[in-house]
């Protein structure tokens, strides 16, 4: 039999299967205990013969009585130890093809490695020196200050660092961990003594939790409990800093006269992910601003031409939180780009989503996330993000729930809650 | 080893598929054979700007995002010097509607007022975002003017000037079109969860009927041989000095490019690497020093850039770079500095391969070089580099005729 090849009819979509209906599934971890009582959070998967181990100490900026005593410290920790130098340090690692990479955050701040999974074993003593042994020297101290000082000045020329910035302080107040930022007297200020005092409360006796992920060696648990089984591992007292929101609410900001671009960022508080409207509003948020199609872009970008980019999202805190908008426009149409953000929340507020496109925003957020659970690295960090914030696996099957089952009266609802323009700062920084 | 199976349709549309059934995800990824320097010197930035035309409406689907996120898909494009590209992920059981909708956009256009009118804006406002409003924005409109003469890498993908997308008009972009986007101009690579059954199927279905198109004949000028060193001195309103150097080295598919990759590795790249190691930590003359390449298929730019430490002057620190310049021409290096970059190209490698979307464009971009199949014998050729060739391409590459410099001082 012949099988002739029909043209297709190009006007009619093929069938899909809704992305509400896959059934997702996030890979439970293995949970090993080290003899310190250190957890740590293993995924073995991935066909690359590659792994990532991260250490996740309670060290970020929350913890440190001045500022950038965190961040420096972090930085610090590859610059030397008592029996190497920074190059020895960074000459073994990258001997290896190894990434040895840091990072401090509010509350948390991590070491981590990525490397072939045949070269751990070599790899794994070094990481413990720059845990245990890290000298932080004062002429490495000297470069880094001087070199961040520099760097300060090139991003303070651009309007969305300042915008960032600013943003921030509004939202929290210039004392709390998320409002506080770097000024030049702040490097200036940084003592080798304080770095050591904060690398020894809480890294050397601090407490932190291990991720684990890749094609997994048969004889990591030993491998890590020889390394990191006798770390310090001791609780760490956490301060409460409550915010300082500003009583003012709209700013325009010129940092460049002669600027081409205004960033806009437009902000309300919000509270943490343990809330009961935070699972249903990242429905609400991609609708408004999430993706691609979202309102946000459709209007702004794709019909009006005002930007290259606007997007809305939840900044990604553990304690509190705020909904943010944010977008670079051309000086001229700022205005009107603002006005068209305000006119998008009214319509949100007075108009039921149709059906139509709240089954295009279910079947996005469900395929982006099935994309994103794609490989033992994306998976181990949807682990670290449930567990760093104090939730459990219910937490992804919960927002699984919620994107296929919200109605379009519930988002009505949390739009009228949350999309009241007096709640937001507003800022334009050009 | 990366697996694959090859067929071309009747039309001259290569088809590439890479199956891996660990994710439930399938990929597409089509690349068109057409970039940057493929525009005419008048109408700079023309390929990046009909990169967002292809989102606006094909001939049979209005909007080609909505049906796409429908089905739970993503997708995104890029442009660069030397080709365009397309990509989409999306649940494995909706695999169709890529096809469906690549393929209507392959066909044609719809060719809108309104979408060239909005798109012409973007881009404009990408313009300013990412070249005006930041500090230094400037630098490669400058150095790749000062360093090609003729080859049309003198230009930016996002174009020499404003008023070249501001003044383009839909008769060229039509032209453009018919020109390039053909399937004998293009690679698609379906991978993930996908079987080579059924891309076959499918591929036939959607894109076997599309015409042919007339195969685009390369004919870009060549860049002469550099004679003389040249040298540029702007100032603007930034607050740091800075230097820029870059020379011409080899195009892709040419041995000596696998040796200066390397070779940029042990000059910048990590805290061990040489220039930060002498300039910005023992003699402190830079706060951040950087040696890369473009990775373009012709004959492209080795660079150094790097910000002075306030207080320095250009003249020593430019010094201070040809001293270290001139212990890569006169003293071999380490085997075992050889070997920690060659180290480095590994597990770099394995990292990118870990993402089936990125295995996907690797074979297309190789099928788009020649051989789809190149992919897999990388490693080899950085593995058979030797000390002597790094000497010796020091010596070829870092000659002051072959050198373009760039002060660019801090003032306003």
């Amino acid at each position: 039999m012949i099988e002739t090849i029909k043209t297709p009819d190009r006007k009619i979509a093929p069938k899909i299967v809704d992305a509400v209906n896959l059934k997702l599934q996030l890979k439970p971890y293995k949970k090993l205990t080290l003899k310190n009582g250190v957890d740590v959070y293993t995924i073995d998967a991935g066909a690359e013969d590659v792994m990532a181990i991260e250490w996740v100490f309670s060290a970020g900026n929350w913890y440190e009585d001045q500022n950038l005593v965190a961040a420096t410290a972090n930085f610090m920790l590859k610059n030397g130890t008592s029996t190497q130098s920074a190059f020895q340090v960074n000459e073994h690692f990258e001997y290896y093809g190894s990434y040895l990479n840091r990072a401090c955050h509010n509350e948390t701040a991590t070491v981590s490695l990525h490397c072939l999974t045949k070269h751990v074993g070599e790899l794994l003593p070094a990481v413990k020196e720059l845990l245990t042994d890290s000298t932080m020297p004062e002429e490495e101290l000297a470069v880094y200050k001087q070199n961040m000082k520099q760097r300060l000045k090139v991003s303070l020329k651009k309007s969305d660092f300042i915008a960032g910035r600013l943003i921030d302080v509004y939202l929290y107040g210039e004392e709390h961990p998320y409002g506080k930022y770097s000024k030049e007297e702040d490097f200036d200020k940084l003592d080798r003594q304080q770095l050591i005092n904060f690398y020894d409360q809480y890294y050397r006796r601090g407490k932190f939790v291990m991720f684990v992920a890749g094609k997994l060696p048969g004889n990591l648990e030993p491998l890590l409990n020889e390394n990191f089984g006798d770390l310090g591992n001791n609780a760490v007292a956490s301060k409460a800093i409550v915010a300082q929101p500003s009583a003012e609410k709209k700013f325009r900001v010129t940092n460049d006269k002669d600027g081409v671009q205004g960033s806009i960022r437009i902000a309300r508080p919000f509270p943490n992910r343990h809330h009961p409207d935070f699972l249903k509003v990242q429905v609400l948020n991609s609708l408004f601003g999430g993706f691609f199609g979202s309102r946000l872009m459709t209007n702004i970008r794709e019909d009006k031409g005002y930007t290259y980019g606007i997007h809305s999202f939840i900044q990604n805190h553990i304690h509190e939180s705020a909904w943010m908008v944010s977008t670079e426009a051309g000086k001229d149409v700022c205005e009107a780009a603002i006005t068209e953000i305000y006119k998008e929340m009214k319509d949100l507020r007075e108009e039921l989503v149709d059906e139509e496109e709240l089954l295009l925003v279910r079947n996005y957020m469900m395929g982006s996330i099935l994309g994103d659970l794609d490989g033992p690295f994306q998976i181990i960090a949807r682990w670290k993000n449930i567990i760093l914030n104090g939730l459990d696996e219910n937490y992804f099957y919960n927002s699984i729930s919620t994107i296929k089952s919200i109605s379009a009266e519930e988002i009505q609802g949390l739009a009228q809650k949350y999309f009241n323009p007096e709640d937001f700062y507003e800022l334009v920084v050009v | 080893m990366i697996q694959f199976e090859k067929f071309t349709l009747a039309n001259g549309l290569r088809v590439i598929v890479h199956q891996d059934t660990s994710t439930p995800m399938a990929v597409m990824n089509i690349m068109y054979d057409v970039g940057a320097r493929d525009e005419n010197p008048e109408k700079t930035g023309f390929a990046h700007l009909f990169e967002h035309l292809m989102f606006g409406g094909s001939i049979n689907i209005p909007n080609y995002d909505e049906p796409l996120q429908m089905a739970g898909g993503e997708n995104n494009a890029y442009t660069t010097d030397d080709l365009t590209n397309y990509y989409i992920q999306l649940p494995a059981e909706n695999l169709e509607t890529a096809f469906w909708l690549e393929s209507d956009r392959m066909l044609s256009l719809a060719f809108s007022e309104k979408s060239l009118d909005v798109q012409r804006k973007v881009v404009v406002e990408e313009f300013k975002e990412h070249y005006i409003a930041k500090p230094y924005g400037d630098v490669w409109h400058k150095m790749r003017d000062l360093s090609y003469t003729r080859h049309p890498y003198r230009w930016m993908t996002i174009g020499k000037e404003l008023s070249h997308i501001e003044n383009v008009k839909l008769a060229e972009v039509k032209e453009f079109f018919f020109k390039f986007y053909r399937p004998v101009n293009a690679v698609m690579v379906v991978a993930g969860n996908v079987t080579t059954e059924k891309v076959k199927a499918l591929a036939e279905k959607w894109f076997g009927d599309i015409p042919s198109g007339e195969k685009y004949k390369r004919n870009v000028p060549l860049e002469p041989e550099q004679k003389e060193g040249r040298k540029l001195e702007v100032k603007a309103n930034v607050p740091l000095d800075a230097l820029y150097k870059c020379w011409h080295i080899y195009p892709r598919l040419d041995r000596r490019y696998y040796i200066t990759d390397l070779l940029g590795d042990i000059l910048s790249g990590g805290g061990s690497s040489r220039l930060y190691q002498s300039l910005v930590k023992e003699k402190q003359l830079f706060s951040n020093i950087e040696c890369y390449h473009f990775g373009t298929a012709d004959a492209g730019l080795l660079c150094i850039e790097g910000k002075l430490v306030k207080g320095i002057k250009m003249e020593d620190a430019e010094a201070a770079v040809e001293t270290e310049l001139d212990k890569m021409k006169n003293i071999l290096v380490a085997e075992t500095e050889l070997q920690k970059v060659k180290n480095k190209t590994e597990s770099m490698m394995a990292f990118e391969d870990m993402s089936v979307m990125s295995r996907a464009n690797s074979l297309a971009y190789y099928e788009i070089l020649g051989d789809a199949s190149w992919m897999n014998f990388e490693l080899e050729k950085y593995a058979s580099v030797t000390t002597e060739d790094i000497l010796q391409e020091s010596r070829n590459i870092f000659r002051k005729e072959n050198s373009n410099t760039l002060y660019y001082y801090s003032g306003s």
